[in-house]
């Protein structure tokens, strides 16, 4: 078995009253690439965003190579948010491409990537440009890196958010249903970028809706369904013999047939 | 049609004029600079600022922009002497400009600061940004680009305010044309020739703004 990269355990995150992840737990190994479905509502996105440190969450732990994400917990003095600092740091672990994809607006494609480069790794200059041309042209886009936002096709933009994260190197890629903003014959070349990353062995946690796409790609599928893991296993059993009433009613509402 | 005596009348004033219309220029400068510097205090206060401090700072801007201008220059001439602080009338009155420009300013940069999507926070916080840099690389140069225009009419009425500093006595451009007046009765002339130096000041202003809007665009 591959190493263990991410290990979650009773997560649970509530919106005051509204309990949004009931206690989850996971482990994803080095090299997996997970495609989390389920429908809207379901949590899916929020267990992404803990992972992240985007949202704050109110019990249970997520440790990324041992370590534990957001929050000290210790026997006496109990669970103590970290250091704005720290939390940045940890933060840096993990790539988080987003739905809107989120580019800065007011810099270039390789400004974008560049960013995280020099003010978090300390990098450079050049060699920051050098890392940011290389990733950018491996998403397709090495003739646009002077290119703004502005300037570039939704699907574009994308493939710069993702070389964005790619860039940092981080342990683990988080995707946030990347492809649901966008026009449906832009969809294609931003799905080629996350399967060429993931046969190149990048360990993936996807939030999709392209069911096709996480039957095609995926190693695990979980099924989250009202803030709890409702299923999970390898997408040739989970798509074509669901277990669970709940998955197979899914399946027929989504789009997969 | 300008009658030759308004000429030679206009030369006569010459350095009297430019006198005024100086300290004009220089109020308003030192009125924007010190206010615009403490409007972004005060914007930061009213986005990043905590439960009692938001309170405080929203109560000073809404008390300013609810009062007059006028109000505040005899204000802070007026009372400041009543309450044991000397300040001469110039002082007082870019005081009360500048606080009046700080309440201003400080709604512009809450204003711009507010508008950019909080996606881009959340993308600089996932590339492992603090919350300094975030706010130094990220929000800080959109925000700037967005209020730009806004603060560039800010600072045209604080050219117009300057006038109201005539009545605590300073000697800028409207006082001066009065003075003139007064010795050679040509009231129309004169308030028409302030006003069309007014106007070139802001126009100046307005200029410099769409120059500098340009030179910031974001290509798309």
């Amino acid at each position: 078995m591959a190493k263990t990269i991410l290990e979650i355990a009773g997560l649970r995150k509530t919106y005051g009253p509204v309990e949004v992840l009931k206690g989850i737990d996971c482990a994803v190994h080095e090299g997996e690439v997970i495609a989390i479905i389920g429908s809207s509502g379901s949590g899916k996105t929020t267990l992404l965003r803990c992972i992240n440190m985007l949202e704050d969450f109110q019990d249970g732990t997520i440790r990324l190579d041992g370590e534990e994400i957001g929050y000290h917990v210790d026997a006496s003095a109990g669970r103590r948010r970290k250091s704005e600092r720290d939390i940045a740091r940890q933060r840096a672990l993990t790539g988080m491409a987003f739905q809107q994809f989120n580019l800065f607006p007011h810099m270039t494609a390789a400004q974008n990537v560049m960013l995280g480069l020099v003010k978090v790794k300390r990098l450079p200059k050049g060699e920051a440009h050098a890392i940011a041309l290389k990733w950018l042209d491996r998403v397709g886009l090495g003739d646009r890196a002077n290119h703004y936002p502005g300037q570039l096709s939704g699907g574009q933009q994308q493939r710069v958010a993702i070389a964005r994260a790619i860039a940092m190197n981080p342990r683990l890629m988080l995707f946030d249903e990347v492809t649901s903003a966008l026009d449906p014959e832009l969809v294609g070349e931003v799905l080629q970028v996350i399967k060429d990353l993931a046969a190149e062995g990048m360990t993936m946690l996807l939030v999709t809706h392209e069911m096709r796409f996480a039957y095609e790609v995926a190693s695990r599928v979980i099924f989250m369904n009202k803030g709890v893991i409702g299923e999970e296993g390898n997408p040739r059993e989970m798509f074509l013999a669901p277990r669970t009433e709940r998955l197979a009613e899914f399946l027929k509402t989504s789009s997969f047939n | 049609m300008i009658a030759p005596s308004f000429l030679d009348q206009l030369w006569l004033a010459r350095h009297v004029i430019l006198n005024g219309l100086g300290i004009t220029v220089a109020i308003s400068l030192l009125a924007i600079l010190a206010g615009s510097v403490l409007g972004v205090f005060v914007g930061l206060s009213l986005v990043y600022g905590n439960r009692w401090l938001r309170l405080i700072v929203r109560a000073y801007t809404d008390i300013i922009r609810g009062t007059p201008v006028l109000v505040l220059v005899l204000a802070s001439y007026y009372v400041s002497s009543a309450v044991g602080v000397n300040l001469d009338p110039f002082s007082a009155g870019v005081l009360a400009l500048a606080v009046f420009c700080s309440s201003h300013v400080g709604e512009i940069v809450r204003g711009g600061l507010q508008a950019i999507p909080k996606g881009q926070t959340e993308a600089a916080k996932a590339i492992g940004l603090t919350f300094g840099q975030t706010f130094a690389y990220v929000l800080w140069p959109q925000a700037l680009r967005q209020f730009l225009p806004a603060w560039v009419n800010t600072a045209a009425e604080m050219v117009k305010a300057s006038t109201l500093l005539s009545v605590i006595g300073v000697a800028e451009l409207l006082l001066r044309s009065q003075e003139i007046i007064s010795r050679n009765f040509m009231s129309l002339q004169f308030y028409f020739f302030a006003g069309a130096l007014y106007f070139l000041v802001n126009y100046g202003i307005e200029r410099f703004g769409k120059y500098v809007e340009r030179k910031t665009a974001i290509p798309s």
